[in-house]
């Protein structure tokens, strides 16, 4: 399996990069700002909020445990009501069976709501690479397609961008519209709107991805602020669906509880403005829907971490609010993991997807401050699994050599507390030598990367063990 | 009718951090259990195996855990002055040791841990404390405080205590100051950029004087203060709970 446009493995250039960029950095004080003050608010206002999330992870480790079942359940619901499903065991397979169902339409353009998992396949490359032209519905979406740009955040995917840069993508790529100010908001809504409503009367097929994959009844669900998702699906004569295999629940019921701490935890809002619920063909009488309704199902390691230590992630409903939470995403924003999936849930799912060769750095870029896991409304317990990674790694040999063999030493000493005690309060004895009185060293060396940035307190000397030992006790200082 | 109460036998975890650079923290806190009635002892002991532990280096880590879990032995309460290191062993001893032969033990020692401010406060049962420090202090709450021992009022019921203290609650003091143990090392710009974020949210406080319970966030966070020649003080809390205002603050020049 392979995850489209990995460059996980240039995170520290890609993070550098991103301390620099003053626009981002705006945007990401915003943001942290913004959904997390919402998502207590909302909290805060919903007294059952933990038992719902308690509810949450039941259903969803429930369906885990049995999602052979629930997924072939789902396949005849879907069947039932006049839809195909088809199965994709990695993304090639995925982006192959949307291009035969486009190409047996003779789709030339295709809309798309917003899809996470056609991100993780690629399948906007290559659905242009074969002649097929896709057009992204949401706006955030939109705005990152005519940059050539991968979403950086999960719910907000061109978080990165300010008004001005956006006025600047729309004058160059709609030259038949007036020019606009970057405080113009209208009117680069409106600019937006006009140009997508053309597409959406053009499509041949609407893509969406899927909140979730309701087994009882075969339908799919997506929520969204824009209601583009609703258009995605109806207006064209064929509506496909692309979902990753984790998105299927029970019933709809389950659904709903879920739904109840998604928008929640994801922008604070109550509910989603849309929430649209499909269910196979166009029926006789129907007023509206697709001739043809497809989902393909894509697994793409999902199913090998069944049974793994890094299962749990399969309960996240990527409702970025670990994104929104995490310190180190509020610095180095969503491009820097060079993934699909970024944030917290990246961190852990992209390797868990696409192994640790290329994206090692994931794991580690970690304070593991554990505000992921406080938010998480699925209760994912993201820096146990940071760590697990963190293990594998290490159990590879792939982690660094230096870091490893400066544990080692470590531990060699503190295996032996009284060794440990005798070496270090010599060196603690020593460097407090070299500090004299100045209380701190403003450069050291084999401290240099500490010490760039921030100076490092001297100790105060002979260690707390000795000077115990030596009879010393409270009191000494006055 | 009051039974007579006999007093508890505390061992203190010191931290490797406090008995390598800040040995004085540890005799406040020797003094503030003494304060609250126990009686304390300083087995014998090195580090409570976490930098291994999140490292990934699990038979490391196992290794040095085991050590503590000797050391340890036997007494009612472990205290330590670190939400860090208490957090280890009650929250990552029994994941640690889960299907191993020390199992029981882990288990043990992690129900008899705490961190020091939450001991005082909610099993010895100390209310005030005899200390005074007339500056205005502000609060940098530890995630490990927050988030693996369930510490957050505590400290702050000990500090009204104080004569002459004001508190002054800085925004974003639940977010990490980026110190992350090896992260720091391993990410230097992005910590160092957490870190400067938090020292602006101290400082926007207007307090002399910036506290935590954690000896590793202070040390990021007083290297990230001093380098911009900022005039807010650091300490660790137990020092202005001791009534130790005499040692200088860290990283400050000694007299
Ligand atoms: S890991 Fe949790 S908080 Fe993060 S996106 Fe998934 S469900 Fe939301």
């Amino acid at each position: 399996m392979t995850l489209h446009q990995l460059t996980s493995s240039r995170f520290k250039q890609q993070a550098a990069k991103a301390l620099e960029d003053e626009v981002l950095q705006d945007n990401l004080v915003k943001l942290k700002g913004n959904f997390l003050q919402r998502r207590a608010n909302a909290r805060e206002s919903l007294p059952e909020f933990d038992d719902l999330r308690d509810i949450a992870v039941g259903i969803k480790t429930h369906t885990l445990e049995h999602l052979d079942l629930y997924l072939e359940a789902f396949e005849n619901a879907v069947e039932a009501s006049g839809g195909h499903v088809h199965w994709a065991r990695d993304d090639a397979e995925a982006r192959n069976l949307v291009l035969a169902i486009c190409r047996a339409e003779n789709a030339k353009t295709v809309t798309k709501g917003k899809t996470m998992v056609g991100e993780e396949i690629g399948l906007n490359a290559y659905l242009e690479a074969n002649g097929i032209t896709p057009v992204e519905t949401d706006l955030g979406e939109y705005i990152i397609q005519l940059a050539g740009e991968p979403p950086s955040h999960i719910i907000a995917p061109a978080i990165h961008k300010n008004r001005q840069q956006v006025a600047e993508l729309f004058n160059d790529h709609h030259p038949d519209l007036a020019d606009r100010g970057p405080d113009d908001v209208d009117g680069l809504l409106a600019d937006a709107r006009a140009v997508l409503r053309q597409r959406f009367l053009k499509a041949d097929v609407g893509i969406t991805g899927a909140n979730f994959l309701i087994a009882e009844t075969g339908q799919t669900v997506i929520v969204t602020n824009e209601g583009n998702g609703d258009l995605t699906q109806l207006l064209p004569r064929v509506h496909l669906v692309v979902a990753g295999i984790e998105k299927v629940v029970p019933s709809l019921e389950d659904a709903t509880s879920i739904m109840r701490i998604l928008a929640r935890s994801g922008t604070g809002q109550e509910m989603s403005s849309y929430t649209s619920f499909s269910a196979g063909t166009r029926r006789p009488g129907d007023i509206d829907g697709p001739e043809a309704f497809h989902v393909v199902l894509v697994d793409n390691g999902r199913s090998a971490l069944l049974g793994s230590p890094t299962e749990e992630i399969l309960r996240c409903i990527r409702c970025g609010c670990c994104l929104n939470a995490c310190p180190v995403y509020g610095k180095v924003g969503g491009h820097a993991y060079g993934s699909t999936y970024s944030g917290p849930v990246g961190a852990v799912l992209t390797p868990a997807l696409a192994g640790l060769a290329e994206t090692n750095h994931l794991p580690n870029a970690s304070s593991l401050c554990g505000r992921c896991e406080a938010v998480c409304p699925m209760r994912i317990p993201i820096p146990k699994m940071l760590r697990h990674l963190r293990e594998e790694e290490a159990r590879s040999g792939r982690a660094p050599a230096a870091a490893r063999n400066g544990l080692s030493l470590w531990a060699a000493f503190a295996k032996r507390p009284g060794l440990y005690r005798w070496a270090t309060n010599l060196a603690m004895c020593v460097l407090a030598g070299r500090a004299g009185k100045r209380g701190r060293f403003a450069s050291l060396p084999g401290a240099g990367a500490w010490t760039r940035d921030r100076d490092l307190a001297a100790p105060q000397g002979t260690s707390f063990q000795t000077r115990w030992k030596k009879g010393e006790r409270p009191g000494t200082w006055a | 009718m009051t039974e007579p109460v006999s007093s508890p036998r505390v061992a203190l975890l010191v931290t490797c951090l406090v008995d390598l650079f800040r040995p004085t923290v540890g005799f406040a806190t020797v003094k503030l259990l003494e304060d609250a009635g126990c009686t304390v002892e300083v087995p014998l002991q090195s580090c409570c195996g976490q930098p291994a532990y999140n490292s990934g280096e699990r038979d490391h880590a196992m290794a040095i855990a085991r050590t503590m879990l000797d050391a340890f032995e036997g007494y009612d309460h472990v205290v330590a002055p670190s939400g860090s290191c208490a957090g280890m062993v009650i929250r990552h001893y029994p994941e640690l040791f889960a299907g191993t032969e020390d199992e029981a033990r882990a288990a043990d020692l992690a129900g008899r841990t705490w961190e020091l401010t939450r001991y005082l406060v909610e099993v010895a049962g100390m209310t005030t404390v005899d200390a005074r420090c007339d500056a205005t202090v502000t609060i940098h709450d530890s995630c490990s405080c927050l988030r693996e021992t369930g510490t957050r009022e505590q400290p702050r019921a000990l500090l009204a205590s104080v004569e002459g203290l004001t508190l002054a609650e800085a925004t974003d003091r639940d977010i990490c100051c980026g110190f992350g143990g090896t992260f720091a090392a391993k990410y230097p710009d992005i910590s160092a950029a957490m870190a400067r974020d938090k020292a602006d949210r101290l400082e926007e406080t207007g307090a002399d004087l910036a506290l935590a319970a954690d000896l590793g966030c202070l040390l990021n966070i007083v290297g990230t203060l001093k380098r911009r020649g900022s005039r807010v003080e650091v300490r660790h809390i137990a020092e202005v709970l001791a009534g130790d205002l005499e040692t200088p603050a860290i990283a400050e020049p000694g007299r």
